[in-house]
């Protein structure tokens, strides 16, 4: 299927999944379903540098806060809507993976990653600082009471947002994954020194990968200040996005676009129905567990097992 | 604002004391990430576990921390080793240590908080010694037992590294895994028995400066992610595995954050490590005293 084609395929299909879902009545619907799509965006963000790349970001947190702090300054200082606000945090989160990849990216890989945790504290303890948008109190984005398309709440828009900010990440990430960048990205992961030997512009393909992951990541999180009304610097920067954000493509599989979706879908709504059902402690371990597992006894996740089994069946 | 001696001179012997604890929670990292090339992202997890050791026995018993974490080090010696042996069967020896080792380390980080959390809950806790509420004063200089003690084992513990590694057939083994492994087994020694070994060290150094902490401060779960970037600018910034570096860049970050609670405030300070390790990373990657 050429890009074009799949990204039309994909617009289609967010669009009647938008559109199909606004009957259902279920409220709580709504809120699940966006945490899931939230995953969803930032697992395959992640993926683009993790598992087309090679190189590891534990700070996905750091850039999902970046847009959604992006929100709260342009809603606090011009009072601008949604609209205007999304593309602007897609661009702060981008220029932050630039600026992050361009400083790390020449030293191995291993740096990128402390690196990474790095800029995630420093940019907590600098909105906790930071008393135009809250500070540690958190800052209040008030829904508007006007929704568009006559959509009854404001959560279906958001919603509806999300599907689609899903669908074109996927078609970013496969678009990425089926071009010459994405076979430069994989020789990069697979031998990085012979990628740059055979004439990969090995850097600046790092860089490029790095600056999309964020924007992408960026995207998901300029909704969020308005999904809870409010937002505090430790929900926003908590662990729990980078570990997911890393969890998922890991037990989807990292070798293709569907491997985050797959665990997206799969382990986000998991964790929905342990949340309701237990605990959100225990939604985390459960994570920690299935990552630990799934990278010692399952490296290529569930992708890896169709894929054996794909084999197979064609001999 | 007015910066009076005193003041100034307290913030000085707060960052060299509170160095010296740092010295003891990175010398494990450079041990195992300097020398070894294992990238332990757990090792603060181990910390923190320390600590809940030292506060179970001592709220149980009233045992002092620190000794109670010296006399359980072997315990963490073995956790080390084991962790070290999944490790090297599922990621080392297939070639996928760096994508998929660092997220197994970053997974058990995780899942040790989440089950210290589950088990103790997110209450601070603290322990009981006799040395924690007094202060001695020379003059305006204030030196607060609770800094000093763990300060005191904390040096000798990293200078005892130090001479162990350059003194003993084992230490020198160590040092030669860091610098060339393919030597090594050409000299009939196995490299992964001496890093089994080595990472056992770096584990139970963990268990010890776990002690040190909750004397230090109350603990609760998920601090120890606050020590995930400084390690790794204590070891970075000491030069990749030399544990002199190790103890001066400690050195350097404690006074770093100490000046920086003192004049900017303390919700400033976590920025100061994670900040340095961008900043080195970003200009200087061989350290300041690296080769």
């Amino acid at each position: 299927m050429s890009n074009r084609l799949f990204a039309v395929v994909a617009l289609a299909v967010a669009l009647a999944i938008a559109a199909a879902s606004q009957l259902i009545a279920n409220e709580y619907f709504f809120s699940a379903a966006y945490t899931v799509l939230l995953y969803v965006i930032l697992a395959t963000a992640w993926n683009i540098l993790g598992g087309y790349t090679g190189y590891v970001n534990f700070g996905s947190a750091a850039f999902f806060a970046i847009g959604a702090y992006t929100t709260v300054a342009l809603f606090y200082a011009f009072k601008l809507p949604l609209l205007v606000t999304i593309p602007a945090g897609t661009a702060v989160a981008g220029l932050a993976g630039l600026g992050l990849g361009y400083l790390t990216l020449r030293l191995r890989g291993v740096f990128f990653a402390i690196a990474s945790l790095a800029m995630a504290v420093v940019l907590f303890t600098f909105v906790v600082n930071w008393d135009f948008v809250g500070g540690a109190r958190g800052a209040y984005v008030l829904q508007p009471s006007e929704v568009p398309f006559g959509l009854p709440r404001y959560i279906h828009l958001l919603y509806s947002v999300m599907v689609l900010m899903a669908a074109l990440a996927l078609v970013v990430a496969r678009a990425i994954e089926k071009s010459t960048i994405g076979r430069g990205l994989a020789a990069i992961r697979d031998d990085e020194l012979a990628a740059e030997s055979a004439g990969v512009p090995t850097l600046k393909l790092k860089i490029f990968s790095a600056t999309v992951s964020g924007a992408l990541m960026g995207m998901a999180g300029t909704t969020f200040p308005y999904y809870l009304s409010y937002i505090e610097p430790s929900s926003a920067f908590s662990l729990s996005y980078s570990v997911n954000s890393i969890a998922m493509p890991l037990i989807g599989g990292m070798m293709s676009w569907m491997g985050p979706l797959i665990g997206a879908v799969l382990l986000g709504t998991v964790q929905q129905l342990v949340q309701v059902t237990i605990s959100s402690a225990w939604n985390l371990l459960i994570v920690g567990v299935l990552l630990v597992l799934f990278v010692t006894l399952a490296p290529n996740g569930i992708m890896g097992w169709v894929e054996a089994w794909r084999q197979r069946q064609k001999r | 604002m007015e910066i009076s001696p005193a003041l100034l001179f307290n913030a000085i012997i707060a960052g060299l004391l509170l160095g010296g604890f740092y010295a003891a929670v990175s010398v494990g990292i450079s041990i195992s990430f300097g020398m070894l090339d294992v990238v332990n992202i757990a090792h603060p997890a181990f910390i923190i576990l320390g600590s809940y050791i030292a506060y179970i026995v001592n709220s149980q018993y009233g045992f002092d921390p620190i000794l109670v974490a010296v006399a359980l080090s072997p315990l963490f010696f073995l956790l080390g080793m084991a962790l070290y042996r999944v490790y090297y069967l599922c990621f080392e020896k297939r070639g996928q240590e760096s994508l998929r080792g660092l997220a197994f380390f970053f997974g058990i980080l995780f899942i040790t908080e989440v089950v210290l959390i589950l088990v103790f809950g997110v209450d601070y806790r603290t322990v009981k010694s006799v040395y924690a509420d007094t202060t001695l004063r020379l003059g305006v200089l204030d030196f607060p037992l609770r800094l000093v003690v763990p300060f005191l084992v904390s040096v000798a513990m990293v200078v005892g590294i130090q001479l162990f590694l350059t003194h003993t057939f084992f230490g020198r083994a160590v040092l030669a895994v860091a610098q060339d492994q393919l030597a090594l087994r050409l000299m009939g020694v196995n490299p992964v028995r001496i890093k089994q070994l080595a990472f056992g060290l770096s584990i139970a150094t963990a268990g010890i400066a776990g002690a040190f902490l909750i004397v230090i401060q109350p603990v609760e779960p998920s601090i120890g992610r606050e020590y995930i970037g400084l390690v790794f600018a204590v070891c970075v910034l000491g030069g990749m595995g030399s544990i002199w570096g190790t103890l001066l860049a400690a050195f350097v970050l404690g006074l770093a954050e100490s000046f920086t609670s003192t004049f900017f405030g303390p919700s400033w300070a976590p920025a100061v490590s994670f900040g340095l390790l961008l900043a080195t990373l970003a200009f200087r990657p061989s350290g300041l005293f690296g080769r």
